[in-house]
């Protein structure tokens, strides 16, 4: 069998299923991931006595421990007391968490960065303070949130690859499969990574166009998207 | 003064930071129309009082009357009064991410709950008194600082307050860019808007003021109409101040 065939017939194929499903996992996991982050974030910063340490918590804990062990106990652990999920929730759930703690950070970091004025001119003129955080504080903030966003995105589509770890033939589980099968370690993993390195230079594009779209004209941040 | 031409009414406000008593004591009736400057070195307060006026600061002590309701001690319907009660910052506090318009019509939409075309036209109408209406679609940071304090003038006015609070208003302009803050503001008083202006400029308090408040360590040590102030020989306080204002070297 000549390369040529091993590559077009045998190993690509079986990446683009593996392809599939790690695309899948990122469409699942990504939003909610995105939504838990501000959730969180938001519930830190101006959550009061109660709900801040709870997410502070949150986040501590899935900060403070593996994915992969997460992963596991999702898959492995819980059916032990009556909750089973397929593979594939498992590792979304897991994902989603994991995402949404990190997101939170960046998303919080930005919060912090809006000055205290935005706030109070918007409860001068009679906005409560969960329409002000709504209209005004979050909508700069998550601006202000996108590069580390889209460098904890980046992590997600890498970190996909765990789902393997809990029988999910995602794209580094189906390169692994074809590489032990043909014993063709080094070609297999190459393509692999060839593959990661496509998709995270599709989202690097894609952040940096959402970003120029996004600016606020006038600001410093515009002009240098422009410059660019 | 009968008690409907009183549209403002502050009852010994006391507020303290850490220890350090910044109002001791501020008790003033506003009347409909009426004009009041405060004046006072920097640290004596005026700012504060402002603020404990609409409850962005809680006073520790005293009580806020609007058109004979209480401010203080209202509960979620604070929101109701600071629609009523506008307010104009030092450092404008536009919204950065939204253009002038949006900026001025943001309230309408979530606190009145106007529709988009109502609101649209009202930010416009607004926008235009402050001869801005060329400007709607810029974001402030295409803004000069009057420009920007024009918007957030409009901002305030689109609430159809009942009085509005001037901190400061022009402390963070040059001469040129204070000037055309000012004939805005000259104007609103000409109008009959009720407005509490915290300033330094004394040319503004003679012109357009009422009543000159001039206030030292968290009390208000004189107030009378501004000629009074400055002409009459039982008032020292305030020439002194101004006097001193004055005096700056190179300023």
């Amino acid at each position: 069998m000549d390369q040529a065939t091993f590559l077009f017939d045998i190993l690509l194929p079986a990446l683009m299923e593996g392809l599939v499903i790690t695309l899948q996992l990122i469409v699942c996991s990504a939003p909610f991931g995105l939504a838990l982050g501000v959730a969180v974030a938001t519930g830190r910063q101006y959550g009061g006595r109660i709900i801040s340490p709870l997410c502070k918590g949150f986040v501590y804990l899935i900060k403070g421990t593996p994915l992969l062990l997460l992963l596991f106990i999702l898959y492995f652990g819980l059916p032990s007391i009556g909750i089973t999920f397929s593979a594939f929730v498992a590792s979304v759930i897991g994902f989603i968490l994991c995402n949404g703690a990190y997101n939170s950070e960046y998303i919080r970091g930005a919060l912090m960065s809006i000055k205290d004025g935005q706030m109070i001119a918007a409860q001068a003129l009679g906005m409560t303070r969960s329409q002000a955080i709504k209209s005004v504080i979050l909508p700069q903030a998550l601006r202000r949130a996108i590069p580390g966003l889209s460098n904890e995105f980046i992590y997600l589509i890498k970190y996909s690859s765990l789902a393997y770890m809990i029988t999910v033939i995602e794209l580094s589980g189906a390169g692994k499969l074809v590489a032990t099968k043909y014993f063709t370690y080094t070609e297999s993993f190459a393509v692999v990574g060839i593959v990661y390195l496509a998709l995270v230079s599709i989202t690097t594009v894609a952040v940096n166009i959402l970003e120029k779209q996004l600016a606020v004209p006038g600001t410093v941040r515009a002009t240098a998207a422009v410059q660019l | 003064m009968n008690n409907n031409d009183c549209v403002l009414r502050v009852e010994d406000i006391h507020k303290s930071f850490g220890g350090k008593e910044v109002l001791r004591g501020i008790t003033f009736d506003v009347r409909r129309g009426e004009t009041k400057v405060f004046i006072g070195p920097s640290g004596t307060g005026k700012s504060t009082l402002l603020r404990c006026i609409n409850q962005l600061t809680l006073p520790d002590r005293g009580r806020v009357w609007l058109d004979g309701e209480e401010v203080t001690n209202s509960g979620a319907r604070i929101n109701y009064f600071r629609q009523k009660i506008g307010m104009v910052f030092q450092n404008f506090y536009l919204f950065d991410h939204l253009t002038a318009v949006r900026n001025v019509e943001l309230a309408l939409l979530k606190v009145r709950g106007m529709g988009k075309a109502e609101a649209r036209e009202k930010a416009l109408i607004e926008l235009r008194q402050v001869g801005m209406e060329d400007w709607a679609d810029h974001y402030p940071a295409e803004l000069s600082g009057g420009q920007a304090q024009r918007v957030s003038i409009a901002r305030a006015l689109a609430m159809d307050p009942d009085v509005i609070l001037f901190d400061e208003p022009t402390s963070a302009l040059d001469p040129e860019l204070t000037r055309e803050v000012l004939e805005v503001m000259k104007r609103l008083a000409r109008e009959g808007m009720t407005m509490l202006v915290v300033t330094h400029e004394m040319g503004f308090a003679c012109s357009v003021a009422n009543e000159v408040l001039f206030m030292e360590n968290g009390v208000v040590a004189e107030q009378g109409a501004p000629d009074l102030l400055l002409r009459d020989p039982r008032f020292t306080r305030m020439k002194d101040f101004i006097g001193r204002l004055d005096d700056r070297p190179g300023d």
